[in-house]
């Protein structure tokens, strides 16, 4: 009986989810003829049940805030280890604990539905990240060859011979008391400034005065984003209270909020450059393998040739010949890294070096239930099966993508 | 052929030295941690100059001014030690283990102290050692047996399972193993682990579930009451008080398989199908070869060129796996030395394991370069 109430009251929480994903879904099953590679997912069961997984949690991180949820740290009296739906007796018209609570009278279900708003923004920004170092070095290692891909092609498979948790353990462990992390960031992050820049390079025909415009427009907020989420540039409290004087309005709870908005803007806050860092860096070297497979493979079309025959730029050839032509593969692929980062993000977490053991990010919910699983186990196994519903909804749905695209 | 491998043996040997190098650098560079050790082991009274002295005998052995000028010793330059390291490292002196206070590497027959020299009684009897093996010699076994264990099942059963979906290329067979195989390879271990967990070996589990069903018919509480309550198998598998047996094993084994089942099965597959989708299977199949003899005869041993290339290269992950799985069960084998080396700083300890996982994902790479060339006709003949 508690099981068929769970779910009623599952359902009419995520309310909000259930509508975004009628919406969309519906609508883009209507138009599925009209919508190219997306509109081909439609086409497969597989494919639409992978898809339903992951939209049904992105929704959940998008619309955490339109749910009847207690916060994520949020404790209330007297719910220590509580079973599934029970109800707070000490809070008037209190919302059940849908799947009881945790060691620390939290509420589990709310923590899983806030951890969305870590574990994919992580997830997805980190995959983001390591694409880009895999397709700087890839292209370059790839199209150029010679000792340039000699050198790249060693330091990924050195890279790659560290089992992942080695790594963790290097990284982010040894890492909390010394500048590695940092010093990785900083490489780590420079690579999107690189791509876009080789981009401008490639699309301008070499150095050229349009190029220099361009690089003196958006150049500086670049340099300033790097050295804010690499080296966490400090000093902007200055402008924290310029803005708080300016748009506030004289009204004291907007100004304080918008100075922590500007305070806290493109900054990783606490564990969390460790845990971004680690994760892009375990996972880039894969990245740079698939992308400079597909770069050998593609530089002897002709198309390439006849780039190469009008003389265009290296880099132009590299990012608007080879690059565009190898996307199917490459979307496949980030579908995957992004199931894979999710995995490596859990993965931290149950290690207990991650984002830290108040943050409710899935993995570590697991390694924080862990101690009373053979007791306890509804503190554990909701954040077990969410990452394995999002992982396997991205694989389903890369899935389905290659065989569609293979269909063409 | 020969010299393929010597090349190849030259860069393994090539990324073995940069990688235990920055490893070495990475570690030993941290000195606020060495501190923290040091400060761990003394005392939170220490003096930084009693830790700086500590670290210097206990860790580096080291300092040109000799025994009494340890404290003023500064630290030496990373690449010299590194040196000292790899010189200790290669004729088997892997130092000494802090958190499990004995040698890292070997046997020794009597008790050592930090600084590998024998322990010895006021009379200059020499202690003798209860626990003669060394650390990872220990421990690498325990996960040895574990992974042996969990690669036969997972190799096989993805084995036969690929080369069923690859032969029936586009079935319905093919179709749900296809997304058996998915759903196992979104199962990470501390997932696959908590569920197995959970099912298996508590009073919600299916044993559980069994005994209430017997209940019904009141076969009363002799057995599955006694599974229920004391699930046969080991939620938690000691390996150090209860060796290995099924019970230990069982659920450690499954929950590493499971993970690493599915990808091996696609690459089958895909490898499979390519080779049934080729034009000598045609020929036979048009000749009249019964089918069975095609695929066993003529497709399988080339469509199990690639499986092993796959295979091989698995092995970072298993070893990752392993670590995972070693964590969850309190298995007290090399993942578990790592996890207790790293949270405690054991400077020696963490270089070692690393190194040597290091080592066993490249010789294993080392295998499957060589081994496609073996059994692969067409490359072998170069």
């Amino acid at each position: 009986m508690v099981f068929f109430s769970l779910l009623g009251e599952m359902f009419v929480t995520l309310w909000p989810v259930w509508l975004a994903l009628l919406i969309v879904m519906g609508g883009s099953y209507m138009n599925r003829h009209r919508m190219g590679l997306y509109g081909h997912i439609y086409d497969s069961p597989v494919g639409m049940i992978g898809l339903f997984l992951v939209l049904f949690w992105v929704f959940c991180a998008l619309l955490a805030g339109f749910m009847d949820l207690y916060g994520p740290l949020e404790t209330v009296k007297g719910m220590k280890n509580a079973p599934l739906m029970s109800v707070p007796t000490t809070v008037e018209n209190a919302q059940p604990f849908i799947f009881g609570g945790d060691k620390i009278q939290r509420d589990v279900f709310s923590r899983i539905i806030w951890g969305t708003q870590l574990v994919l923004p992580i997830a997805i920004f980190a995959t983001a990240v390591s694409f880009t170092v895999g397709i700087t070095l890839g292209l370059a290692a790839g199209y150029k060859g010679g000792w340039l891909d000699t050198i790249i092609s060693f330091i990924a498979n050195a890279v790659l011979s560290f089992p992942v948790i080695v790594l963790f353990y290097l990284i982010v462990l040894m890492g909390k008391e010394s500048n590695l992390p940092i010093a990785l960031a900083g490489i780590i992050f420079l690579f999107p400034i690189a791509l876009l820049f080789f981009g401008l390079f490639g699309y301008f025909g070499g150095w050229s005065r349009k190029l220099l415009i361009a690089c003196l427009i958006i150049g500086p907020f670049l340099v300033f984003a790097y050295l804010r989420l690499a080296y966490n540039l400090p000093g902007l409290g200055w402008l924290a209270d310029w803005a708080a004087r300016t748009f506030g309005g004289g009204d004291q709870e907007t100004a304080s909020s918008i100075t922590i908005w500007v305070r806290d803007f493109l900054r990783l806050p606490g564990n969390m450059l460790n845990v971004f860092v680690a994760v892009s860096f375990a996972s880039a070297p894969g990245a740079f393998r698939i992308v400079r497979g597909l770069a050998l493979d593609t530089k002897t079309r002709d198309y390439v040739s006849a780039a190469e025959t009008r003389g265009e730029n290296a880099w132009y050839i590299m990012i608007f010949e080879i690059l565009p032509n190898v996307r199917g593969p490459l979307i496949v692929d980030a579908a995957l890294r992004v199931g894979y980062t999710t995995i490596l993000l859990g993965t931290l977490g149950f290690l207990g070096i991650g984002l830290g053991t108040e943050s409710p990010d899935w993995g570590s919910m697991i390694n924080f239930g862990r101690s009373l699983l053979r007791i306890y186990p509804h503190m554990v196994l909701p954040p077990a099966i969410a990452i394995m519903t999002l992982v396997l909804g991205l694989n389903l749905l890369a899935d389905a993508m290659r065989e569609q695209s293979l269909k063409d | 052929m020969l010299s393929f491998a010597t090349r190849r043996f030259f860069i393994l040997l090539l990324t073995l030295l940069v990688v235990s190098f920055s490893v070495f650098v990475v570690v030993a560079s941290n000195e606020r941690a060495l501190r923290a050790l040091a400060v761990g082991e003394l005392g939170s009274r220490t003096t930084p100059e009693e830790a700086k002295s500590w670290i210097n005998r206990e860790i580096f052995h080291k300092c040109p001014k000799g025994e009494r000028d340890l404290a003023n010793c500064e630290p030496y330059p990373v690449y010299e030690r590194y040196w000292d390291w790899l010189s200790g490292f290669v004729v088997g002196d892997w130092g000494y283990s802090i958190v499990f206070k004995k040698h890292i590497l070997g046997y020794s027959e009597y008790k050592l102290d930090s600084r590998g020299e024998v322990i010895k009684d006021r009379d200059g009897v020499p202690r003798p050692n209860k626990d003669p093996w060394g650390v990872i010699n220990e421990r690498l076994t325990a996960t040895g047996i574990l992974a042996f264990w969990t690669f036969i099942p997972m190799v096989f059963f993805a084995l036969l399972v690929g080369v069923i979906a690859g032969m029936n290329e586009g079935s319905k067979t093919d179709r749900s193993l296809s997304v058996l195989s998915i759903a196992t390879t979104s199962m990470p271990e501390y997932v696959s682990g908590i569920l197995f967990t959970v099912l298996f070996a508590t009073s919600f589990g299916v044993f559980a579930w069994l005994a209430a069903f017997f209940d019904i018919f009141s076969f009363t509480d002799t057995w599955f009451d006694s599974w229920a309550k004391r699930s046969p198998l080991k939620a938690v598998s000691n390996y150090d008080k209860d060796g290995t047996s099924f019970a230990v094993l069982f659920l450690p084994v499954i929950t590493v398989a499971i993970y690493g089942f599915g990808y091996i099965a696609r690459m089958t597959r895909a490898s499979m199908a390519e080779v049934m989708a080729s034009q000598y299977i045609r020929t036979a199949i048009l000749k009249g070869v019964p089918r069975r003899k095609v695929v066993l005869s003529h497709a399988l041993r080339n469509a199990l060129i690639a499986p092993f290339t796959i295979i091989m290269l698995q092995f970072p992950f298993l070893l990752s796996g392993v670590v995972i799985v070693e964590i969850i069960f309190n298995y007290k084998g090399f993942g578990f030395a790592l996890n207790k080396a790293a949270t405690n700083m054991d400077f020696n300890l963490i270089v070692a394991c690393s190194v040597v996982s290091v080592i066993v994902v490249l010789l294993t790479q080392f295998i499957s370069d060589i081994g496609y060339i073996i059994l692969n006709p067409r490359l072998r003949k170069q």
